[in-house]
């Protein structure tokens, strides 16, 4: 601790150039941590898949339909242990960049295939009673204020023409934080009462449940075979590999954003270890004074090391901060165009590691310059 | 008493024996010290003259433990030096050394008192100790209404003050002050010298000091001549206000 004023001194010595070296610190880290979260988004959906869960659409493409008959033939296979299905809408609420996920559901079991979905029976209830019902997550409901009973147009871009009405009789949440809580569902029935004639009976796709995710792998191929050679041939997945396929439409995200953040952390690197060497070269003279009155070597690299750690220190924890502060903002803003923002404690313990890591090798290599430096030689400079 | 024969009595303070440094360069040697014996007791006031390049800095270097020489054995106060190894030597130098250097050396961005207390933070004294020991040594070099200016808020005179106190604050054997008045002007330089001689009459400090001025040297009891490594010339010197004189 006696050490510390010392150290405090030395550091704030050049306070543009700290305000400078701790802010790129807190570009980087909040980069880090934004480009952390982004990820997170794409590969949660394969992160928090259900094991038990089946994803099943036409082999062809996710936007070509598979007959309704599909179901009772699934049911029939060893190892289903239930199936429900989807269609997107895709319709748009007032504007285009309102945009929230739309689903079309089949009531009967929806809430058993998503058990992590919670809606209250008696708010389902009320949803099964209503032809035009709308089970909304609670996230695109405070995103414009519905309330239960409120009526709800939304325009249709696919399924026709004009806007379908909907009654908002309930809201779901997630019973993890990654859960996505933006999605709009409505009955299968209003669905089928609407579209032109040429499309009713088709589903988007299926999601079974199976009675054990070992069985998973037997039950898709099952699916798969069943249906094969008809017109309608399917292709079954689980959820995680159905959602990390939809991720990779995006291109190799993962890639992207380990690429970008490599170059960031090595930018930083540079430019903080250009920092403490241009820092440590201005006071050679004092560093052998240090010395001459009796600092050990080890102590001279470890103020230049305690210098760096602590710019890292404070950039990183700003960075992390503002991050804290302005995903939630940002993902608003995003208004779902992207899966749902969230900056995880792991990402924040994984940003302080990463820039207490970068500290300690920015410094390394000025520190033990320090450390080296002949007293004499050192002396004879001034 | 001050010698440079090797004759003097095993009681001396600081002992040089045979001591050589050879620099490399260019792919030849330079001789800097040949074969220099010097003995120093306790108290005594010694001044290093010589031109540019005699040794004069290199010697002090070498009695500060700064480097080692290529032969010879420097003993202080029955510690052999030129053997120690670098952690050991790092340790002596700060129980017995006070350095004082031309262009006082002070760490800018510390006020008087936190320069003068570097020294104390290698040592076990506690907060409250270190502040008496720090409040005394800016007192002797009377700085004491000067403790929290920064160097930058002192003059010339005032931080060669400041660094004389960080020199003595934590009761080094000895004192090694390289041009000590090199950078002031003549009226800060005896006011440097006075409080050097202080050191010595009053406190009984060791100084050994290297300069260029002969009127500075002339303040010390003994004045040693370098030339070419070697102590060629030896000469009587007087204590100005001290009242004694030492021969060699």
């Amino acid at each position: 601790m006696k050490f510390s004023r010392l150290i405090f001194a030395n550091l704030f010595r050049k306070k543009i150039r700290l305000a400078l070296t701790i802010g790129s610190f807190a570009v980087a880290l909040f980069l880090f941590a934004f480009l952390a979260v982004v990820r997170d988004a794409f590969s949660r959906g394969a992160d928090i898949a259900s094991a038990d869960r089946l994803f099943v659409i036409n082999r062809t493409s996710i936007i070509n339909p598979i007959p309704l008959s599909y179901r009772d033939k699934m049911l029939r296979i060893p190892g289903v242990k239930m199936a429900t299905h989807n269609n997107w809408f895709g319709g748009v609420y007032q504007d285009e960049k309102n945009f929230f996920p739309q689903f079309v559901i089949d009531p009967e079991n929806q809430r058993q295939v998503y058990p992590e979905l919670i809606v209250s029976d008696q708010e389902w209830n009320n949803f099964l009673k209503d032809r035009q019902g709308a089970i909304v997550g609670v996230h695109t409901a405070q995103r414009f204020g519905w309330k239960i009973g409120d009526r709800v147009p939304i325009k249709t871009t696919i399924w026709g023409s004009g806007n379908w009405e909907f009654n908002i009789d309930g809201f779901y949440h997630g019973k993890r934080a990654q859960d996505d809580e933006t999605q709009f569902w409505f009955q299968w029935d209003y669905f089928e009462e609407h579209v032109p004639d040429a499309l009713k009976g088709q589903v988007g796709w299926y999601v079974v449940r199976v009675d054990s995710p070992d069985d998973a792998v037997r039950v898709s191929k099952s699916i798969d075979a069943e249906f094969a050679n008809s017109p309608f041939e399917t292709k079954t997945e689980t959820e995680s590999a159905f959602a990390a396929s939809w991720v990779k439409q995006f291109g190799n995200i993962r890639f992207l954003i380990l690429s970008i953040g490599t170059v960031v952390f090595f930018t930083l690197l540079l430019v903080t270890g250009n920092t403490m060497a241009i820092s440590v070269r201005e006071r050679t003279a004092e560093l052998a004074v240090f010395k001459a009155i009796g600092f050990s070597h080890r102590a001279v690299l470890l103020f230049v090391l305690a210098e760096s750690l602590l710019i890292s220190l404070l950039g990183g924890a700003m960075g992390l901060l503002l991050a804290v502060m302005a995903i939630p903002v940002m993902a608003n803003a995003l208004n779902g165009m992207l899966p749902q923002l969230v900056l995880a404690p792991s990402v924040l313990a994984l940003g302080m590691v990463t820039a207490l890591a970068v500290g300690l090798a920015s410094g390394l290599l000025p520190g033990l310059g320090a450390m080296r430096l002949q007293i004499v030689n050192a002396l004879r400079r001034v | 008493m001050v010698r440079v024969d090797g004759s003097a009595s095993s009681n001396s303070l600081i002992k040089v024996r045979g001591l050589d440094k050879t620099y490399e360069r260019g792919g030849g040697e330079i001789h800097v010290l040949q074969g220099l014996n010097l003995d120093v007791d306790k108290s005594d006031f010694v001044a290093f003259m010589g031109p540019s390049g005699s040794g004069k800095t290199t010697l002090l270097n070498l009695l500060g433990g700064l480097d080692v020489p290529t032969r010879g054995t420097i003993t202080v106060a029955g510690d052999e030096i030129t053997h120690m190894s670098g952690h050991k030597l790092t340790e002596w130098r700060a129980r017995h050394v006070g350095f004082v250097f031309q262009m006082y050396n002070l760490i800018p961005v510390l006020t008087a008192f936190q320069n003068v207390e570097l020294p104390l933070l290698l040592t076990k004294l506690s907060k409250k100790q270190r502040r008496q020991h720090v409040e005394t040594a800016l007192n002797v070099v009377g700085l004491g209404d000067r403790m929290n200016h920064y160097p930058r808020q002192l003059s010339g005179g005032q931080e060669q003050r400041v660094a004389i106190a960080r020199a003595i604050v934590a009761d080094p054997t000895f004192l090694l002050c390289d041009e000590p008045t090199g950078d002031l002007d003549r009226q800060s330089a005896d006011e440097i010298m006075a409080l050097i001689e202080a050191l010595v009459k009053e406190y009984g400090k060791t100084v050994l000091m290297v300069t260029h001025d002969p009127v500075v040297a002339r303040r010390a009891d003994t004045t040693l001549h370098l030339d070419k490594g070697v102590l060629v010339e030896s000469r009587e010197s007087q204590r100005v206000g001290a009242g004694g004189r030492h021969e060699i």
